[in-house]
């Protein structure tokens, strides 16, 4: 039978009811006459559902292990007594199973029926969607009447025929919780399965909601019975998706209908790459439901990916490209014919006047590949240089570099599946219940299981304690002191010979082992001196080694607090060494894994967005790769590398870089040092910005063109675990253009003769010239669901974990990580160190979460400062501060806390009018120039309001932000 | 009237508490009757401090202490008068005996006289259905419960 109800278009997902058994055993039972052949373990109702046999349920959903309180999955099986549950009834060789008889009919029909006379359907009304499972159940079961009356306890009592909810109020009633922007939960549908409770336990791991009370007064509380927004709840929807009732339901459901066609997509936040199903009425984005299906999320979300896309009808967003003379004028808007044949015409114009290197270009993250692809070709094939860079200079570059270097691959090692098998997990410079929120709930899942935890991070973050997880070694360390602390680690586990050799003598050469490991051992390194530098007790630093290696499976997981340091690259080695010594490579549990910030950051480096490489991480100046793209695009290559963001933005100032292409990167907003950034952008002659919003940048663009949400457009994201994911469309672009497609434009009016009808030629053409893609194409996406490069004749299913039989490069590198201390060092007139970090309702520059309620929780961005240095500073908590460093200063509010050590400070910058990023310096990484946005110097003390810099700044946004008028046509 | 504790005081007293029993196996029921020992009731300002204490969530916390009737939320008077309302006592008059109760001394259950002196709660068998009508004071029994009885309680708790 079928209990859903029914859409046709809208992509369905099986509930099995309970989650697949991992037993490689198989049993066969008969079900309703049936034979089926399941793993042992696996439930009688998700045996029967793979056999094709729906047995109704109210408490069971696959996402969850079963329960086994609604009584409505009974079954009868021969030779046994009674109507035992079949979700908590595990299958049995030769069993035989009965779903459907008279006896089995009346006691659902009798259980529903006690269900409905304490629920608002007992009135026949719709007080929900009229459209939930348990509806669907209702009427599957049969059921016809109720003779408990319908005056439920807990729910609005009718009275003289006046429908629920005008009648007067029960015992037990308790009013709806609206407090959540999202969702809202009505007690009075509530059927108390658990389902909520249980979700936010086993999927989220958040713990936010129970059971209160017992009997007639049980109820789900968020919290202390407070209302959702005010309890643990972290808004992550799996409660929602959970709940057979209406009792959780999305408000955008309750108010506009349900969905009526969907697509799966990729989430367009963070690097985890969800996969959700885009559900649509009309050309209104209802909801976003997590895919089941989605290998990098298993059917869970976070605030953002589920809630957070209202950004994309949000009224800021600008549809009509606009261009000006001066960034003094107001913008005008042009048709897209107008602004791009201004643009390249300018380009063209500043070529001639300057040279050939005077333009360049830079790629998004945000984008898909296929778009990231076609901005670096224009680039190289069209401005005849290598001028193109992206964000990911300014996050992961070092990655790249150093994982290059040791392994041979610029990527993680795994697939996020692989935490299952972890035993011990060591997060570096990472928060991934703030930035990659589903990834941190698998992992938090792991930990509840028993794997141990080491964290490396100056905060006190989630992941070192929240609810049933707690770090094993937390080791705060001063900010910049990265390298130190990990050589540190490596001094124990070489000195006190923990190492692996056997896996060392086979994979990684024997000779740079023993020089790394005499260079480790050396008396500097040790814990006891590292300690005193660091400020961590070596006793942990020891503690923390040994468990790393004698563990069992050791995976690293990192984040910007490795890469965005002077040190990046060294600490990525650092890393990588870690992993090789131990032996934590190459298998599911172990690896060494980047946690990428932005969607498609992977994907954008992948795609030669650096210009230093061509797609596939191939150096410019090889001749053979080269050679490839010169016959294809028709054009000769420059086999010198071009110019970094940074050295765009110096060659600017310097008067020789004129024009600049930037797609969906806001870099005065998230490039370090705003002022030095603002001066580059001020000297060129075109900035053309092509994003949804008038971003910080766009106030010194003289052309904008409007950008295209990820809903908008077919294409690919690849996610940290180098898995691709498919884009699909499931609105038109409201701005005509998809951004492929608006690139494509301007090459084609730049002279190049460009015809891609749809993305997946472009995807056919990286396929075509780049080895570790050679396999993708849309048609295997479509098949299978997603990848992970590389993926070609080798592994034509691609490669979830990598050097599994032996390092990219040949043998692993060991090398020498020596601790270079920043020059940004603390002194009398800036005695704190400031980091930076994120939080989870906002994303990045928050360009997209600023615009939509995820607001509630973030409205401005806080100075995190421990109550000691505080106190000296005579700061309370709330209080205006201003933050002064060497490059500049800000002002913002106080938040005291001892998350933080003393001496040291922490901040977001998610909102553009805090301009952190004024106040970080421009040291970067040796290596790729990253910035190190997590450390700087800084001073605080007490504030009346903004910085001068902050109202100089307000006021140029405003005037630089203004649209002329439409005049009215005679 | 019962001056409430200031929140930060609740907190260093809920401290001390959960610091002498969080080595038990399963602390938690434990902690809460400690708790409600040392300040007649389980403040809701306690729950926080608990969570934090055992790493576990607020709402797991008070999950627990709402499912268990035996955990109050307000202090109770100085005396705390419990009828037995299960089966054998009501087959033996316990309906009588609690109407007579509630009307001597004003209040119905789950309510505190207005002096403070007596709280009244229904109990669901006090394993004396041997001597039913029973009813517990202070953690005493008292079985066979008649008029003579009934009085003496009423003044006892009344004095």
């Amino acid at each position: 039978m079928n209990i859903k109800a029914d859409f046709p278009s809208l992509v369905e997902e099986i509930d099995y009811g309970t989650p697949q058994s991992k037993a490689e055993k198989q049993v066969t039972l008969t079900v309703d006459g049936r034979s089926i052949t399941v793993p042992e373990g696996t439930s009688i109702m998700r045996a029967a559902m793979e056999g094709g046999v729906e047995i109704p349920k109210l408490c069971a959903t696959d996402m969850l292990d079963s329960f086994g309180s609604c009584r409505i999955c009974l079954v009868e099986i021969e030779g046994r007594g009674g109507t035992p549950a079949s979700c908590t009834t595990p299958v049995g060789e030769g069993m035989v199973v009965r779903t459907q008889s008279e006896r089995l009919d009346a006691i659902r029909r009798g259980v529903m029926e006690l269900y409905v006379s304490d629920h608002p359907t007992g009135w026949n009304e719709k007080a929900g969607t009229g459209a939930s499972e348990f509806d669907a159940v209702a009427k599957s079961v049969g059921l016809t009447e109720n003779r408990y009356g319908i005056e439920g306890r807990n729910h609005v009592k009718q009275e003289n025929g006046v429908a629920p909810g005008h009648g007067s109020l029960a015992v037990d009633y308790i009013a709806r919780d609206e407090s959540n922007p999202y969702f809202t939960y009505d007690p009075a549908q509530c059927i108390v399965c658990s389902r909520c409770v249980r979700a936010c336990e086993e999927v989220q791991g958040t713990f936010a909601l129970t059971i209160e009370g017992r009997g007639f007064e049980s109820r789900v509380s968020a919290g202390m019975h407070e209302a959702f927004i005010d309890s643990e709840c972290v808004s992550c929807g799996a409660c929602v998706q959970a709940c057979p009732t209406d009792a959780l339901r999305e408000k955008s459901v309750l108010a506009k209908g349900l969905p009526e066609r969907s697509a799966v997509t990729t989430c367009a936040y963070c690097g985890v790459g969800c996969s959700f199903k885009a559900e649509v009425k009309g050309d209104e984005v209802i909801r976003m439901m997590p895919y089941k299906e989605g290998k990098a999320n298993h059917g869970h979300s976070c605030v953002k990916g589920r809630f957070a896309y209202s950004y994309a009808t949000h009224k800021d967003r600008i549809l009509s490209p606009m261009i000006r003379e001066k960034v003094t004028d107001p913008w005008r808007e042009v048709t897209w014919e107008e602004a791009i044949a201004h643009t390249a015409k300018e380009f063209r114009r500043i070529q001639y006047q300057y040279g050939r290197t005077a333009i360049g270009g830079i790629t998004s993250s945000r984008c898909t590949n296929e778009e990231t692809y076609l901005v670096q070709k224009m680039v190289r094939q069209g401005f005849r240089n290598n001028n193109v860079d992206t964000c990911a200079r300014v996050c992961h570059s070092p990655t790249g570099y150093g994982l290059g270097q040791t392994y041979g691959t610029s990527a993680g090692t795994q697939d996020f599946d692989s935490v299952d098998y972890t035993d011990v997990a060591v997060i570096i410079g990472a928060n991934p219940a703030s930035a990659h929120p589903v990834f941190a709930s698998r992992l938090k899942k792991r930990l509840r299981q028993g794997a141990k935890l080491i964290v490396l991070d100056p905060r006190r973050t989630e992941m070192v304690k929240s609810a049933h997880i707690e770090a094993d070694y937390h080791l705060p360390l001063k900010p910049g002191t990265n390298v130190a602390v990990l050589t540190a680690l490596a001094h124990v586990i070489v000195t006190e010979g923990l190492f692996n050799e056997a896996f060392i003598r086979e994979r990684c050469d024997w000779a740079e082992f023993q020089d790394w490991a005499s260079f480790v051992a050396l008396p500097e390194n040790s814990p006891e001196t590292v300690g005193k530098l660091s400020g961590v007790d070596p006793e942990l630093i020891r503690g923390a080694a040994r468990l790393y290696a004698t563990g069992g499976n050791g995976a690293i997981y990192y984040g910007l607090g490795v890469t965005e340091h002077s040190q990046g690259s060294t600490t990525v080695m650092a890393i990588a060494n870690l992993a090789m010594a131990t032996g934590n490579i190459g298998r599911p549990g172990v690896g060494v894994n980047p946690l990428r910030g932005q969607n498609n950051v992977q994907g954008s480096c992948d795609m030669g967005s650096f210009p230093h490489e061509l797609p596939g991480y191939r150096h410019i100046s090889g001749e053979a790769v080269r050679d490839i793209y010169e016959t294809l695009w028709g054009v000769k290559l420059d086999d010198e590398p071009g110019l970094r963001i940074p050295n765009m933005l110096d060659a600017a100032v310097d008067g020789t870089f004129k024009g600049i292409y930037i797609q969906g990167e806001d870099i005065l907003q998230s490039d370090p040092d705003t002022k030095h950034v603002a001066a580059g952008l001020a000297a060129m002659e075109c900035v053309v910005v092509h994003d949804l919003f008038l971003n910080e940048t766009a106030n010194y663009a003289h052309v904008f063109l409007p950008g295209s949400t990820f809903l908008e457009k077919d294409g690919t994201f690849t996610n940290a675990e180098r898995r691709i994911n498919m884009v699909r469309k499931v609105l038109e672009p409201k701005a005509r253009y998809a951004d492929w497609e608006a690139t494509q434009e301007l090459a084609r009016a730049i002279g190049l003769d460009w015809n891609y009808q749809h993305p997946s030629q472009i995807m056919d053409e990286i396929a075509n010239t780049t080895p570790s893609f050679a396999g993708v194409s849309f048609e295997l996406l479509d098949r299978v669901g997603s990848v992970q490069w590389p993926c070609n004749e080798k592994a034509p299913l691609g490669t979830p974990i990598m050097h599994v039989d032996g390092f990219v490069r040949g043998k692993g590198k060991f090398i020498r990580t020596e601790y270079v201390a920043t020059d940004e060092r603390t002194g009398p007139r800036f005695p704190l160190l400031l980091t930076t970090g994120r939080i989870l309702s906002q994303y990045n520059v928050g360009a997209q979460t600023r615009r939509t309620d995820n607001i509630v929780w973030h409205a401005e961005d806080r100075l995190e400062i421990h109550p000691h240095d505080a106190e000296n500073r005579g700061l309370r908590d709330g209080d205006w501060v201003r933050l002064t460093s060497r490059s500049g200063e800000t002002t913002l509010r106080a938040l005291i806390t001892d998350r933080v050590s003393p001496g040291v400070v922490y901040t977001t910058f998610h909102h553009p009018d805090t301009q952190a990023n004024v106040i970080t310096t421009d040291f970067s990484d040796w290596a790729t120039n990253c910035p190190e946005y997590k450390v700087t110097a800084v001073q605080v003390g007490a504030s009346n309001g903004p910085s001068e810099w902050q109202r100089d700044y307000d006021e140029q946004a405003r005037n630089s932000r203004r649209i002329a008028k439409l005049e009215a046509a005679e | 009237m019962t001056v409430q504790p200031a929140s930060t005081e609740i907190a260093s007293r809920t401290a001390a508490i959960i610091q002498e029993m969080r080595g038990l196996e399963g602390p938690l029921l434990p902690i809460l009757h400690g708790i409600q020992e040392e300040f007649g009731h389980v403040p809701q300002d306690s729950l926080p401090v608990i969570a934090e204490a055992l790493n576990i969530s607020r709402a797991e916390v008070h999950g627990v202490v709402s499912f268990y009737h035996d955990y109050r939320r307000h202090p109770a008077g100085r005396h705390v008068l419990k009828l037995c309302q299960a089966e054998s006592c009501q087959s033996m008059g316990s309906d009588a005996v609690a109407a007579k109760i509630k009307q001597l001394l004003g209040i119905g259950f789950h309510e505190t006289t207005r002096d403070g002196s007596v709280t009244l709660e229904p109990v669901y068998c006090l394993g004396l259905c041997a001597c039913s009508p029973a009813a517990m004071l202070d953690g005493e029994v008292i079985g066979r419960l008649d008029d003579e009885k009934i009085e003496e309680i009423v003044t006892e708790v009344r004095s």
